[in-house]
């Protein structure tokens, strides 16, 4: 067991100092994805693919530190490029503090080997207060009565399997090695590896996310998604180029990963454009009219980072979950023990 | 006399033209017919149509149709490992795709590849939704998708998700040690031959309990030798493991139907039962 663990941690810390190198390489040279974005686009033209494509292909990253929704004591849709780099070094700062020794997050991430900062990647710098651009209030509309009745029916189903650690099912799908928020879609940034490389071939886009290997290759001859019976963690999901931008829309999701409390019935239509050599704006729009009143939209910038992606072989070095259940097994033998020996008394 | 010299030597020059000029392209037409049945190994001499930068383009979502996935080596049809799966899980009978006899196990090696085999209920790493290394993932049950372009070859294969990225121009040694080893790329004609290390020791060749060292490496050539026909040759080579290097072949055929595509398989939770099931909390414990 001793060597087990030793493993993991070697492993992780060997995760870390890999992506603590690409970290320094890419030094963080922020550059600004303007706030309005569209004024920069339209002087922009992508260079093209030996087919004609628009050219997304590289190794991107949507590392970010701007949440989802507006935080409730931000009322403008902008900060000013100080508040927004006072908030990046706030952010790191907590990220980089030193680990209290012998707690769990210590053992998982030594923050004294290697810094888990994740402005170090290199990041666009979002003046947006929140990646929600629609509604304008940046938050996620409400649900209706359909949304808000499976919401407390999930919660209902979730506290019947009961305590995370009494069975694998009970963990995160991410700690699960099934599906990280990288890969979506749509494809959020986690605390780290947050990379994805563009592939383009003639009728094909392809996107690999770094974190657990997935890779959506986005077929664009104008075929129909899968039968509607055939449901996928990632979707069927189509593409076709609308000028600059490649449209991706994805649907017959599983309803096993939702999104935000989404239904399976979601459907998700993705924007790429590239508006500048190192910057790809990434769109999201969230369609489910049986989870919430309105259909919303968030925008993420993409960067240029530095390749290439190394393989992340999540499920087979899984020491982390195995232990977490085991030690969670133990502590049930040593509570039974000690209410034998109570009795016995 | 006279005319007859002129006649004589006017034929002579003729019939020399005439030899140079279809001598010479006989000979080159010759020598390129044996150059590139040379570099094609067995292949006939097919020219695939061309990607953009002008190599065989090799593009598509390509299988093989054979029984190497259970062994590599040929071997007659067996009852399967798990009796409530009857003929379903038995084993199909195949030919084999190792050239040139058994595989040259040292006799360490070959010890332990029978105990894999004994064992290879609890041991196969297929049975765990592990990566499947290379050059397992090419001729596993399940379609894998290639992706190509000047600078880089991706495959992306069914099976547990995987996904190999051959570098065509940026050559490295691998920066560490992988599932799928570090893979480098180049053109030699009409073939792609690709060079991979950096593996680990945790893969098989098959659920039969052939296997490698971490020293494995492995040089594979893929040539087309139709519109929907490869020739997949792979070398194999692992002074830990085999007293020479050896050699694998079979073809790859593409899936042709419309809309073919490469489908879901996320089997990591098909298994978690297998993996984790017994740290499930007991109840009234």
């Amino acid at each position: 067991m001793t060597k087990v663990k030793a493993r993991f941690q070697m492993n992780h810390r060997f995760l870390v100092s890999v992506s603590g190198l690409i970290v320094l390489i890419a030094a963080l040279s922020l550059t600004t994805m303007p706030a309005a974005g569209q004024a920069t686009s339209k002087a922009y033209t992508a260079p093209r693919t030996p087919d004609g494509q628009p050219d997304l292909q590289g190794v991107w990253t949507n590392t970010t530190y701007t949440p989802l929704e507006r935080p409730k004591n931000v009322t403008k849709e902008l900060y000013t490029r100080e508040e927004a780099l006072e908030i990046i070094k706030n952010a790191a700062d907590v990220e980089n503090d030193q680990t209290e020794p012998g707690t769990i997050l210590d053992v998982h991430y030594d923050f004294t080997q290697f810094g888990l900062d994740r402005s170090q990647g290199g990041m666009a710098l979002n003046l947006r207060t929140s990646l929600i651009v629609d509604p304008a209030d940046g938050k996620i509309p409400p649900l209706t009565a359909e949304g808000q009745k499976r919401a407390t029916e999930r919660a209902e189903a979730r506290k019947r399997m009961g305590g995370a650690t009494d069975a694998v099912q009970n963990q995160p799908l991410s700690v699960r090695c099934i599906i990280m928020d990288r890969a979506g879609p749509p494809m959020l940034a986690g605390a780290y590896n947050n990379n994805y490389q563009i592939v383009q071939v003639p009728g094909y886009v392809m996107i690999l996310v770094e974190m657990i290997h997935d890779v959506r290759i986005i077929p664009l001859d104008g075929r129909p998604h899968l039968s509607e019976n055939v449901r996928q963690w990632m979707g069927s999901y189509v593409g076709h180029w609308e000028g600059q931008t490649l449209v991706v829309e994805t649907t017959n999701f599983n309803g096993k990963n939702p999104f935000q409390g989404s239904s399976e019935n979601m459907r998700l239509t993705e924007r790429f454009t590239r508006v500048s050599d190192d910057t790809i704006r990434y769109q999201f729009t969230m369609d489910d009219p049986s989870t919430w009143t309105k259909p919303w939209s968030a925008e993420v910038p993409m960067k240029k980072a530095i390749g290439p992606l190394f393989e992340h072989a999540c499920h087979e070095g899984n020491y982390g979950l195995y232990n977490t259940l085991a030690g969670a097994r133990a502590e049930d033998k040593k509570a039974a023990e000690g209410a034998a020996k109570a009795t016995s008394k | 006399m006279l005319l007859k010299t002129v006649m004589h030597r006017e034929f002579y020059q003729m019939r020399d033209r005439f030899r140079r000029s279809t001598i010479i392209p006989v000979t080159v037409v010759a020598v390129l017919w044996l150059f590139v049945t040379a570099a094609a190994g067995q292949a006939p001499a097919y020219k695939a149509p061309r990607s953009a930068d002008g190599k065989p383009n090799l593009n598509g979502i390509w299988q093989a149709l054979n029984e190497a996935g259970w062994d590599i080596e040929g071997h007659a049809a067996a009852p399967g490992l798990v009796t409530a799966l009857g003929a379903a899980a038995a084993v199909p009978p195949g030919l084999g795709i190792v050239e040139g006899g058994p595989i040259p196990y040292q006799p360490a090696a070959a010890a332990h590849k029978k105990e894999n085999f004994e064992k290879r209920l609890t041991l196969d790493p297929e049975i765990k939704c592990y990566l499947p290394g290379v050059p397992r993932a090419m001729y596993m049950p399940y379609p894998f998708q290639i992706v190509q372009t000047q600078k880089f070859i991706m495959m992306a294969f069914t099976y547990a998700r995987a996904v190999r990225t051959i570098y065509m121009d940026d050559h490295k040694e691998a920066p560490a040690d992988s599932w799928m080893g570090w893979s480098n790329g180049h053109w030699e004609g009409e073939t792609l031959v690709v060079d991979t290390t950096g593996f680990n020791d945790q893969t098989w060749f098959d659920r039969a309990g052939n296997f490698h060292s971490d020293a494995l490496h492995v040089v594979e050539r893929y040539t087309a030798t139709s519109p929907d026909r490869l020739l997949y040759e792979a070398t194999i080579e692992d002074p830990k493991v085999f007293t020479r290097p050896w050699k694998m072949s079979m073809p790859l055929y593409r899936r042709v139907e419309k809309g073919a595509q490469i489908m879901d398989f996320r089997c990591v939770e098909f298994v978690e039962d297998l993996i984790y099931g017994q740290l499930r909390k007991q109840p009234g414990k």
